[in-house]
């Protein structure tokens, strides 16, 4: 019998990052202009998701040559990815709580 | 952890994220859009410090130091930062994602083991790939949004920086990168990764500083889209489904807006990427020469006070003012003479994608009363007052009619077709583009020369 030929993970995960294209767009398109800002803040707060890579090079174990680097990286990574992750995420709430409708916006002035 | 659980808690993560930008559809919706995307920023770090099974003290403590120096910065600035300066935030955000992927790109590169893609020195080809796009694109936002941030923060001049031989110079660059990486593809030789990490770096550079002012907000967008994808990049290389999912979704959402703000303003991508448009250009001085009809805030108070509807058309000169307080005040006491009141905003009134409507929602105005272009245009012909304030060429109609004018073609508001058009202006200077409006010369206009708060304060104690 001849071996059943398996795909390759990467094929998967291809199909992954093709048809998450497709969702970003059509998701996005339905974004209300007015929010636009919002919305480069939140993308920008989710793309520090890199934190787990980030992460991952921390928490290598010493010993190996080129370890100890590894952790330094993962380490300032780590920084630069919660500034954003925290920064990204609030601004974008601070934001959002601006938006207010023609009722709320008087109930707020009286 | 299995990795089959893992991998699961990840496309939950994606997931999160995804429903996150959905609840930015409308913005009842949007403030648990916002949690949920935080939800999976959790889970996606939690489930990373599961797999990564940290169990000696050191590491604890830089995880813990890290993600709090980081995060106590970052929520420092989230709270502090002036909604004028979102622009400038929003590009230095930007440059951060770069950093870590260029970051994390070589923390793979020298410690593969850890990411379960080989041993040093025998990295999977398609590993080193990955890593090179990631690391070469992330350098590329890094710097980019550098240039960017430095140019909105007014470190330096907005004006396009050209010389000749730029788009060769370029051209060569690009060409020497892929060398480079296909060097580093080939052997693994961690001096070819940083002489393309170098290069991407300095190509950044290059490509942004040819980009004018007045381009600023395509620069944001696209360095939106360009961390998007080096997130994606970098996701490929450590095989993790959310930060694939999320790469894609940053990208996409990047390039929308790109699109939206080319359109907003009748460029081409492509025209913008080459720069050369937008800088502080002087103004022709010839058609200043021809009366205008002048008024007084009493003028405006009078007029508005009894006009039937009004319509406010701010623009970033309102921002740079910090009027926007002022004009909501105005708005009140219009709409207590029981005056209709809307705002119209043009695709680029700010200084990036949906500024503007931040900048009035800031201010308390309700967002029910903020219209697009497209939804407030054929409402102008109705309107009694247009109430122009800090913006030019977003109304000038040689847009629509000057086929010789460098904005022609450009979406304009049709304010000319309200009965009187009032603009508050500090002179008679050209916008951005650099052009005459032709529109401050009608007879229907009337301009209010001040500064936009001191005369929008006049007009409110005139009412």
């Amino acid at each position: 019998m001849t071996e059943v030929a398996q795909i390759d993970p990467f094929v998967f995960r291809v199909s992954i990052f093709v048809l998450a294209i497709f969702v970003g767009y059509y998701v996005v398109w339905s974004v209300t202009p007015a929010l636009h800002t919002p919305l480069m803040s939140v993308t920008n707060a989710i793309s520090s998701v890199i934190v787990v890579g980030a992460l991952l090079a921390v928490a290598v174990e010493l010993g190996v040559e080129g370890t100890t680097t590894s952790k330094i990286l993962g380490f300032l990574a780590v920084a630069l990815a919660s500034v954003n992750i925290f920064g990204g995420f609030l601004v974008t709430q601070r934001m959002l709580g601006m938006y207010k409708k023609k009722q709320t916006a008087a109930k707020k002035e009286s | 952890m299995s990795v089959n659980l893992a991998a699961l808690l990840y496309l939950v993560a994606g997931a999160l994220f995804i429903l996150a930008l959905r609840g930015l559809s409308s913005p009842e919706s949007s403030r648990r859009g916002n949690l949920l995307g935080m939800t999976g920023m959790v889970i996606a770090v939690v489930t990373t410090l599961f797999v990564a099974r940290v169990t000696d003290v050191t590491t604890w403590v830089l995880i813990i130091a890290g993600m709090g120096i980081g995060g106590g910065i970052g929520a420092y600035i989230a709270k502090r930062i002036p909604m004028t300066a979102m622009p400038q935030l929003v590009a230095a955000f930007h440059s951060l994602v770069g950093m870590a992927a260029v970051l994390v790109a070589a923390a793979a590169l020298m410690t593969p083991q850890a990411y379960g893609i080989g041993m040093p020195g025998a990295i999977k080809t398609a590993s080193l790939i990955e890593m090179s796009l990631g690391s070469a694109i992330g350098a590329i936002t890094f710097s980019g949004s550098v240039v960017a941030f430095t140019k909105l923060q007014g470190l330096v001049s907005g004006k396009p920086v050209v010389f000749t031989g730029q788009h060769p110079l370029n051209a060569l660059l690009g060409i020497l990168m892929i060398a480079f990486t296909v060097w580093f593809c080939m052997t693994e030789s961690h001096a070819g990764f940083w002489s393309l990490t170098l290069l991407a770096f300095l190509i950044g550079v290059l490509i942004i500083i040819p980009i004018g002012g007045a381009d600023m907000p395509v620069v944001i967008s696209m360095l939106n889209s360009y961390s998007g994808w080096a997130a994606a990049g970098i996701g490929f290389t450590l095989e993790n489904t959310a930060l694939i999912i999320t790469g894609a979704l940053v990208g996409s959402s990047g390039a929308i807006l790109s699109y939206i703000m080319c359109k907003g303003m009748n460029r081409s991508f492509f025209s913008v990427i080459l720069g050369g448009f937008g800088g502080e250009v002087a103004a022709s001085g010839a058609a200043e020469e021809r009366p205008v009809k002048q008024g007084s805030a009493e003028d405006a108070a009078f007029i508005m006070k009894n006009a039937g509807y009004v319509i406010i058309v701010p623009g970033y000169g309102l921002a740079v003012a910090q009027a926007q307080h002022a004009v909501r005040e105005m708005a009140d006491k219009l709409k207590a003479e029981g005056v209709k009141l809307s705002y119209a905003v043009h695709p680029v009134a700010g200084r990036m994608p949906g500024h503007m409507n931040v900048l009035l929602a800031e201010a308390n105005v309700p967002y029910d009363e903020v219209f697009e272009l497209d939804d407030i245009n054929s409402q102008f012909a109705q309107a009694d007052v247009a109430f122009v304030i800090g913006a030019n060429d977003v109304t000038n109609p040689a847009a629509k009619t000057d086929p010789q004018s460098p904005i022609y073609g450009m979406p304009i508001l049709d304010v000319e077709r309200a009965k009187t058009v009032l603009f508050v202006k500090r002179s008679l200077a050209s916008g951005y583009a650099g052009i005459g409006n032709e529109l401050f010369f009608r007879d229907n206009t009337m301009m209010l020369f001040s500064d936009a708060k001191k005369m929008v304060e006049q007009i409110v104690k005139a009412m």
